[in-house]
């Protein structure tokens, strides 16, 4: 087996305010022609780091201190910087993450896949052009002859994707960097995308480096996975050794920590804290202070990768004396939640949401974008319903129309009896106590002028809950346990804590006017798998605690799964199934549904 | 008797709310985490030095009052003289007083026009006669350069030993309880400023170090008088610019809608008229109802100071507009933001919102475009005296200086000194801003936060 690439000892470093981080901390990796290496791990262990230190694209902070990256014979560390932009796009291609940030908004498509190739190759005019046509066919953009003509905004997230990946293959890359190619992508596209990168691959015998933290995507793609974790790679191994008996602590946990149906009977394992600073330096195993199993020589002594059979590596201490045992199979019959008929707390009923499309001088209106059309739904008292949909399908709307951040168009919003539709600002704030709504981007749900305890007080003052100021202080203290924060947190500002720690901010702010539902707008699809476990965790613990009702709206099946009674499936501001969560994910009745459940990658 | 102009009044309250904010900030982390990022760029700090005297020659001039004339019998009441002076004025007793006829060049011991002079026989001779009070001390003109090199160098002296003096003291103070701020740079910007300021101090005892105007005043004296109006352009201008420019753009951005649309009418109907010709008439109108009430002013300095708060309020008038289009557009950023939506979830009023949520998260773009306005502000001061609209004639400007230095430029030799002296000051002026502007632009720079 030759390696198209092959990374030895690499270290970066970053300088932050904080002080030298190293981001990549003695990486071995080595990918070989036509294979799919994947790269897993949470956010902050420095899986992008890698990939930009390959190609020598890293910030100016950045740089890269110590070891090699060879490229077949080439050392692309050693090479002065106008060869090594040869190299880039010619032998080492990369795509990104968010592909309309990777598009230049200012020319057409075609031109940018064009641009590649006139910088790589002799081919000039019309060969360019046919090029560039076979290219966009390629990838699968349906009539290239036209949307090479086009410019980024034009084209959807997906096509977008497609025109990067055209312009990544231009030139027959040996090796392509894919750094969370469909993570900005809904799960039908993301499908449609795993499946072109795949035969894209397949066809050219490229090496494939793809960085990902979605299990589900390894599971399909991948040939050989490392976890990263800190900086450091933890396990290396074939996919289908990994899948059955992962080796290190840290990967058992991220396998652990996915939520699905099989875990409805009890809470998701989750990790303990959060990445730990790569400022700091390590004197034994980076993960021994979120391990269970860390015992006194992992805080002393960092391990060595042990080479396990057929090319399976790991850095446990625990591994010198046996292996781990492989991975539980999942519980075969989930357990139903308890399905008690409960009273219905909100209703609504063809509910409608219209955005005028206004024009012209006068800003007529001529016409209408439906966001939501016609939504009836019910959600009982202690219960959750699931609102599953991909973006733009309307979900949102649904949310902030039911509480009335957005006038509805028509329909009715009930919540205990009780017409909320057409009320006024003032005669909707009685209501407003009862109904609580979190928001997806902890960093943005929070203002990052108010400390803490201004934030969870905020409501409470506005709502008169709680009759004195030192009662609210206590609230607040009580709080604050409940959401499993320490109580020193109160005098903080959001920026001093991680995107777990604020999401748990915000669902407690929520909680500070004792609401009886909580619409929660896709709360975990920011965070990391063991986070997300954290605060899945937790809403459920407050559901059974305090019986609150949730409306989920979220687009992640495995959560959905997890934590639902029952689910409705949106498309295009409307329903298209809607039924207790077992019935609906278990034996879907709707084409979109079994198209999204078929296109969900999973690990099993 | 102490006079309170109502620009004094101003100048000293934006002092004290100055000072309120920046104590209320330091207390704060996330308000003064950014004041000491700019705190921690050498240029920022050295232009702050060069700022802060600038300031206190501001200051000084703008503590005003009327002195008394010398009591003609000893149990009559004290009588004030019209004339209001300032702290600066007194200080600067030699420099006001020692009147010549007419132009003499800097450090010169003659005048800069010939005359006809009775010489001690009774014979007459047209020639350059000896200043009334440049160089006077001087028997032998001979001996100009070598009194003018001591003094410099006992300028010099005087300046290295204050600068001596004023490092150790800051070694031991300043540099302990704040050891992250480049004090080396102050330290150097304020050497810079005591090298020019000492020798031209004892210069100023003998010499009229910058020359002498058409009427024979001393340049220096007007150069440094142009700074309190420079400063109170620049700084006055935003009472009227920010309430204007933050109420409409966020009013504008918030309430969007109808709001929104009489908002952006009015400011780009604003922007469409030439500025200097609103300005023009503003002026024009202003000084006619002077004219009309002189019963309301008493004094000219009076009736000069309300002009010079006139231009300050007709200038924020027309200058509101930039601001209030920045504001616009964060804040209805701002507004789709979840933290914004959960204020709404609760029922938070409209007010709370805007005070609570919009005002602070738009707090650094307001502190950033006043900063960056106040330069703006003093050079369009100086262009609007030129042209004849600005400040009243009897007030020292730096652009009544280039008017007045407008027709000199064509003698013949010409007096180059009027102009160079408000160009170097303004010029210092307006660069130690933009570069402090600069530094504050960065530090506040959402995207180098941590």
């Amino acid at each position: 087996m030759s390696a198209a690439l092959e990374l030895a000892g690499l270290r970066t470093t970053l300088d932050t305010p904080r002080g030298e981080l190293r981001g990549v901390d003695g990486v071995d990796l080595a990918i070989a022609r036509g294979e799919c290496f994947a790269l897993v791990g949470e956010s902050g262990c420095g899986k992008s780091m890698t990939a930009l230190s390959v190609l020598r694209l890293l910030p100016e902070a950045g740089r890269i201190t110590g070891g090699s990256v060879r490229l077949g014979e080439l050392d692309l560390l050693a090479l002065p910087e106008a060869a090594m932009r040869t190299v880039r796009g010619r032998r080492v291609a990369m795509i990104f993450q968010e592909p309309s940030t990777a598009l230049n908004p200012v020319l057409t498509v075609g031109r940018q896949v064009a641009e590649v190739i006139e910088r790589h190759t002799s081919l000039r005019g019309a060969a360019v052009r046919a090029r560039v046509l076979e290219l966009l066919g390629a990838v699968g953009i349906p009539e290239p002859e036209r949307r090479m003509h086009e410019y980024a905004f034009q084209l959807s997230g997906g096509l977008r994707q497609r025109a990067m990946i055209a312009g990544a293959l231009a030139v027959d890359p040996e090796v392509l960097i894919a750094d969370e190619p469909t993570t900005a992508l809904d799960v039908t596209i993301q499908a449609q995308i795993l499946e072109l990168l795949a035969k894209l691959q397949r066809e050219r015998g490229m090496a494939l480096l793809l960085i990902t933290h979605d299990l589900g995507i390894v599971a399909k793609m991948a040939d050989r996975v490392a976890v990263m974790y800190a900086g450091e790679i933890v396990e290396v191994a074939p996919r289908a050794a990994f899948f059955r008996a992962p080796q290190h602590p840290y990967s058992q946990k991220l396998f652990a920590a996915l939520p699905g149906a099989a875990q409805r009977a009890g809470p998701l394992a989750q990790i303990p804290g959060q990445v730990p600073p790569l400022t700091q330096a390590f004197a034994g195993c980076r993960f021994a202070e979120r391990c269970e199993l860390a015992f006194e020589r992992c805080r002393r002594e960092p391990p060595q990768p042990i080479a396990l059979e057929s090319g399976h590596e790991v850095r446990c201490h625990l591994r010198e004396r046996e292996r781990a045992a492989p991975r539980a199979a999942p519980a075969g019959e989930p357990a139903a939640r308890a399905a008690a008929a409960a009273r219905p707390l909100l209703e609504v009923r063809d509910l409608k949401v219209h955005f005028p499309i206004r024009r012209g001088v006068l800003r007529r209106t001529v016409g209408h974008v439906k966001a939501v059309d016609g939504v009836s739904l019910a959600v009982a008292e202690g219960r959750t319903l699931a609102l599953v949909g991909e973006s733009g399908s309307g979900k949102t709307t649904v949310g902030k129309a039911i509480l009335q951040l957005l006038r509805p168009t028509a329909g009715s919003v009930r919540y205990a009896g009780e017409e909320l539709t057409g009320l006024a600002r003032a005669a909707m704030k009685r209501h407003r106590a009862a109904m609580q709504i979190v928001f997806q981007d902890p960093y943005a749900s929070l203002n990052p002028r108010m400390r803490v305890a201004d934030i969870l007080a905020e409501g409470m003052r506005s709502l008169g809950v709680g009759a004195t100021e030192a009662e609210r202080a206590r609230r607040i203290g009580a709080l604050l346990e409940q959401v499993g924060l320490p109580a020193d947190a109160q005098a903080r500002y959001p920026h001093e804590f991680s995107g777990g720690q604020r999401q748990r901010v915000a669902i407690a702010r929520a909680l500070a006017v004792e609401p009886r539902l909580i619409v929660c707008d896709e709360p975990t699809s920011a965070l990391d798998v063991s986070v997300q476990a954290q605060i899945l965790n937790l809403l459920r613990a407050l559901q059974e605690r305090l019986g609150l009702a949730y409306l989920f709206i979220t687009h992640n099946l495995a959560v959905v799964e997890y934590l639902a009674h029952e689910v409705a499936v949106m498309r295009g501001g409307q329903i298209v199934e809607q039924g207790p969560a077992g019935q609906v994910l278990g034996a879907p009745r709707h084409e979109y549904t079994r198209a999204l459940l078929a296109a969900v990658p999973k690990v099993d | 008797m102490p006079v309170l102009l109502p620009t004094d009044a101003l100048v000293w309250l934006l002092v004290a709310a100055v000072a309120a904010f920046a104590w209320y900030s330091s207390r704060r982390p996330h308000l003064a985490a950014p004041w000491a990022r700019v705190l921690r760029s050498r240029a920022a700090v050295a232009s702050a030095v060069v700022l802060g005297c600038f300031m206190l020659v501001g200051l000084l001039d703008s503590l005003h009052y009327r002195p008394a004339l010398p009591a003609k019998d000893p149990g009559a009441p004290v009588a004030y003289s019209v004339e209001v002076r300032s702290a600066l004025d007194a200080l600067l007793t030699p420099l006001r007083t020692k009147l010549e006829k007419t132009y003499s060049a800097p450090l010169a011991t003659r005048l800069y026009q010939k005359e006809t002079v009775e010489r001690p026989d009774g014979s007459t001779a047209r020639e350059f006669p000896r200043l009334a009070h440049g160089g006077a001390h001087l028997k032998d003109e001979a001996r100009w350069g070598r009194d003018v090199a001591l003094r410099i160098l006992a300028g010099l002296a005087g300046a290295v030993a204050l600068w001596s003096l004023a490092v150790l003291a800051g070694r031991r103070t300043l540099a302990r309880r704040w050891p992250r701020v480049p004090w080396s740079a102050a330290a150097a910007a304020l050497g810079g400023l005591l090298a020019l300021a000492g020798p031209a101090a004892m210069l100023a005892g003998g010499y009229h170090v910058l020359g002498t105007s058409q009427v024979g005043s001393d340049v220096l004296y007007q150069a440094l008088k142009s700074i309190r109006t420079s400063l109170v352009i620049g700084t006055l201008t935003t009472l009227v610019l920010l309430p204007l420019g933050i109420v409409a753009g966020i009013a504008a951005g918030y309430f969007k809608g109808w709001v929104d649309d009489v908002i952006q009418y009015l400011y780009t109907t604003l922007n469409s008229i030439p500025g200097v010709l609103l300005i023009a008439a503003s002026v024009l109108m202003v000084q006619v109802y002077v004219d009309t009430h002189p019963e309301l002013f008493p004094t000219s300095a009076q009736r000069a100071d309300f002009r010079l708060l006139a231009l300050c309020a007709i200038l924020g008038a027309v200058s509101w507009t930039g601001l209030a289009r920045l504001l616009r557009g964060e804040t209805l950023k701002l507004a789709e933001l979840e933290y914004i939506q959960a204020a709404h979830a609760f029922g938070v009023s409209h007010s709370r919102v805007l005070g609570r949520h919009i005002l602070p998260n738009v707090a650094h773009i307001v502190i950033i475009s006043l900063v960056l306005d106040f330069s703006g502000l003093v050079l369009a001061e100086a262009v609007l005296s030129y042209v004849g609209v600005g400040v009243d004639p009897s007030t020292t400007s730096f652009g009544t200086m280039i008017n007045a230095a407008r027709l000199e430029m064509a003698r013949e030799p010409m007096v180059w000194w009027s102009l160079a002296a408000a160009f170097f000051f303004m010029f210092a002026l307006v660069l130690a801003a933009n570069l402090f502007a600069d530094a504050v632009r960065d530090g506040f720079d959402p995207r180098v936060r941590v």
